[in-house]
């Protein structure tokens, strides 16, 4: 195969089902997490909080906290300067407030101690004088032109004059002529719906241990999506250069994109600065849902109209997101996908961005889609009851497909959406016939994909076996799907591949394990650093042979001569080359690096069976399939883990998982017990079926799989439940009380 | 001459124009020109944005080529999680 070809290959080992390489270390405890790091005169970090939702810090009086036995450092806002930069900017305001207090647990100083008793008291002995002021939680009441104000000055110039202070982003996507559309539609549906902020519900908290020398060269532990990011960000906050700050990302207890920044981590450089000493910082699970992102909430409309035969002949949606108390920009991404798995003559969608008072909101599972497409599938459930269509045969007949103008702009190439439908269709849970009390929900899902900065580095070590170093913490699997991959292209066994996680010192920069990226593009320049090794050996092996470098082809693990013009040589293995290479030129590496695109957009399509107590509002999963387009499975059970990860993240989604404020804009369930995320005994197995539809952008086909999984399952459930009771449901989450309070509503 | 597609709350800084033509050959040509003919469209060039070449999606990706012929659409920069 030539070394630069992309496209269709017999596999000898991607796609089979090898085992994991971090399995031992994490079921023996073995494994190094964010907060299993020490150091010799380590200090405890700890970080005091604002108890209010919204308040003005008058002054900060340290003095008794400093002077407490065992105390080394306390910082406040004024440590921090202010970047230039506004994103960097906001995340160094929202790590350390400096003159408001925008939620409640916003961190407002810090101190680091010899014990963590010394620490608690000295928090305790920091004196905060607020001045308490109006706050506003709600996405539509924080949109009115009288509402509190949460930051002055914020909107951005996309923003029409007019609107209220909060308002800081506006967009619009679409084509086509709307009217035109609707009045061709037989039957019109309008509703409004909402969704509630969730955790991305990581088992791990953030935690991080920071030193910072005299001559100011810093290193950083930490559990994060990117270590780079990290480094860049703290750089950036604390103005100091990125050589002089290493950072190296622990195992990662999940992350789902909430650890796609930083909350602690510039805090606990800071007090190492001041202290002299290595700190520790580790959350506890109130800091973790009080002070680290939650997803947005969101207020939408849709409105979409059909045909009697099921052709949808517009849509419409107007998207109100609200990201917390900064301003964000993910109703760009909701308002692109609301409509992206319909091909349609005339489709708009119009976002706006709306502050808070709210913990900063941080990306989660295709950030803004699971909300946006819950809106859109729920009213194309309620237009199929209406007509009495099935809800598979319309989204059969209205799918994207090759050629489909997007609703957000592109032409669609190879897309996976038809053939996801139609397994769906063909598969035996749709076909089985539901007992009485059961009713089941379909639902499509999109998510965009993309590549990004990535560099990898492929050693091939003298006793034949191969190192390669990549800069992504593994999320998801990564390190195994990235050894099989190098070992397919080298043509060596799997287990002679080891894939390690470079710190930032060690390795070129590579974005954040975010976008369903890594598989593809790391995988992508895995490949690419073994070819760039193959075609070292194979020049080695020319001289050997005295032949051109053309004239020797590699195959099977080993280099052969092109063909019979090139001569008659016996092939030499990876390993015969490897064992002589400080003698044929010295050691052997390949490395590549690339801001990786084609990524390909992903398409996923659920069903889901359950039943609902009518008497309680419980709902109950029966059970539950994904279909999903993956290019091609490297390996398949991290493959099904992430579809299965992603629906269940999405039941708990439609089901229980809220944010919940008092009318002091306080969260009143910062905690696993109020904050009811699924567990294995709520739910069936998860089926999967994975389909392969090629990606043309990677060398084995390869398309991104984490997020997509988690769009689906918000409209599935909701359709589900609607069918079951008979009520349409317009708000997310789908709690028992709720679900009771719209049953007893429809009976009047 | 490339024709650029522009996401709908651009187009009051381009005269209610969703599509506009440029002089270019590259991925940073569209958007330097862009930017020169509308002034209004640059402060959001400047924080970011994504292009779909042909269906193809890139994030700064400055000397990706673009076909006289070519589908470009300027798009709203991809974050994921």
């Amino acid at each position: 195969m030539a070394l630069d070809s992309h496209g269709k290959r017999e596999f000898k080992q991607i796609g089979t089902r090898v085992a994991r390489p971090d399995g031992i270390d994490k079921v023996t405890g073995r494994a190094l997490y964010g907060a299993d790091m020490s150091a010799p005169g380590m200090l405890v970090g700890r970080i005091l909080r604002s108890p209010h939702a919204h308040a003005r810090i008058l002054r900060i009086d340290t003095s008794e906290a400093e002077a407490i036995p065992g105390v080394k450092a306390v910082v406040t806002g004024a440590d921090f300067s202010i970047p230039d930069d506004a994103a960097l900017a906001d995340i160094s305001v929202n790590v350390m407030a400096r003159t408001k207090a925008l939620y409640d647990g916003h961190a407002v100083a810090a101190v680091a101690a010899t014990s963590a008793q010394a620490a608690k008291a000295a928090l305790k002995a920091i004196k905060v004088e607020y001045e308490v002021l109006p706050h506003v939680t709600d996405v539509d009441a924080a949109m009115a032109p009288d509402a509190p104000v949460v930051q002055k000055g914020r909107s951005l110039e996309s923003v029409p004059a007019g609107m209220g202070a909060n308002v800081t982003h506006h967009c619009e996507f679409g084509h086509g002529d709307l009217e035109a559309g609707f009045a061709r539609a037989d039957k019109i549906v309008e509703r409004s719906f909402k969704t509630a902020a969730t955790h991305q519900g990581y088992i791990e908290p953030h935690a991080c241990l920071a030193t910072m020398n005299g001559d100011g060269r810093a290193d950083l532990w930490c559990c994060t999506q990117g270590q780079y990011m990290v480094r860049t960000v703290c750089a950036g906050v604390l103005g100091i250069e990125a050589s002089q700050l290493r950072v190296t990302a622990s195992e990662i207890g999940g992350g789902f994109g909430g650890k796609t920044t930083v909350f602690i981590e510039p805090v606990a450089l800071m007090l190492a600065k001041k202290s002299g000493k290595p700190v520790k910082i580790v959350m506890t699970r109130d800091e973790v849902f009080k002070a680290t992102g939650p997803t947005v909430s969101t207020s939408i409309d849709v409105k979409i109209g059909m045909t009697k035969a099921g052709r949808i002949t517009a849509g419409a949606a107007t998207l109100r997101y609200s990201g917390g108390a900064f301003p964000n920009t993910t109703v760009d991404m909701g308002a692109q996908a609301a409509f992206a798995a319909y091909d349609l003559d005339a489709v708009r969608t119009v976002g706006w961005n709306i502050l808070t008072n709210r913990p900063k909101e941080s990306a989660y599972r295709a950030p803004g889609a699971p909300q946006a497409i819950y809106a859109v599938e729920s009213v194309v459930d309620e237009l199929c009851l209406a007509l009495n269509l099935d809800p598979l045969d319309v989204r059969i007949l209205n799918a994207a497909r090759k050629g489909t103008k997007s609703s957000y702009g592109p032409t669609f190439d190879d897309i996976g959406l038809l053939a996801t439908l139609e397994a769906a269709k063909a598969h035996p849970h749709y076909n089985t016939p539901l007992k009485p009390g059961q009713s089941r929900g379909v639902s499509c899902g999109f998510w965009f994909n993309f590549g990004g900065n990535t560099c990898v580095s492929l050693n091939i070590n003298t006793d034949g076996t191969v190192g390669v170093t990549e800069g992504n913490p593994d999320i998801g699997g990564s390190r195994a799907s990235i050894s099989l991959m190098a070992a397919e292209e080298l043509g060596v066994p799997y287990d002679k591949v080891r894939t390690i996680i470079a710190d930032t010192a060690s390795l070129g920069y590579n974005d954040v394990t975010d976008g369903s990226r890594v598989t593809f593009a790391v995988g992508l320049a895995t490949i690419k650093a073994a070819r760039d090794a193959i075609k070292k050996m194979c020049g080695r092996v020319a001289k050997i042979w005295g032949i051109d470098e053309d004239a020797v082809e590699w195959r099977d693990g080993a280099a052969h001569p092109a063909g019979p013009n090139a001569g008659k040589f016996p092939p030499m293995t990876l390993e015969e080359i490897a064992a002589i290479s400080f003698e044929t030129g010295g050691p052997i590496a390949g490395h590549y690096e690339v801001n990786a695109d084609g990524a390909g957009v992903s398409f996923g399509v659920h069903l889901c069976d359950l039943e609902v107590d009518k008497e309680t509002g419980q709902t109950t999963i029966l059970r539950y399939t994904v279909f999903q387009d993956a290019g091609k499975a490297v390996h398949p059970d991290y493959v099904e883990g992430q579809m299965q990860g992603g629906a269940v993240q999405g039941i708990g989604w439609a089901l229980n998982e809220e944010y919940i404020y008092g009318a002091d804009g306080r969260l009143l369930n910062a905690g696993f017990l109020d904050y009811r995320i699924p567990v294995a005994s709520d739910l069936p197995k998860i089926d999967t079926q994975i389909l392969e539809i090629p990606n043309p952008g990677h060398p084995y086909g390869v398309r991104g799989v984490g997020e997509t999984g988690i769009v689906p399952p918000l409209a599935a459930v909701s359709n589900a439940v609607s069918r079951a009771i008979d009520v349409r449901m317009h708000e997310l989450p789908m709690s028992p009380p709720r679900v009771l309070k719209a049953i007893k509503a429809a009976r009047g | 001459m490339v024709k650029v597609l522009l996401w709908g709350s651009l187009r009051t800084h381009t005269d209610g124009q969703a599509e506009v033509e440029v002089e270019a050959r590259t991925f940073k040509e569209v958007l330097d020109r862009l930017a020169e003919a509308y002034p209004g469209l640059r402060p959001q060039i400047e924080r970011g944005v994504s292009m779909a070449i042909d269906g193809r999606i890139y994030r700064e990706a400055w000397f990706t080529e673009i076909k006289p012929d070519s589908e470009v659409v300027v798009m709203p920069y991809m974050t994921g999680g």
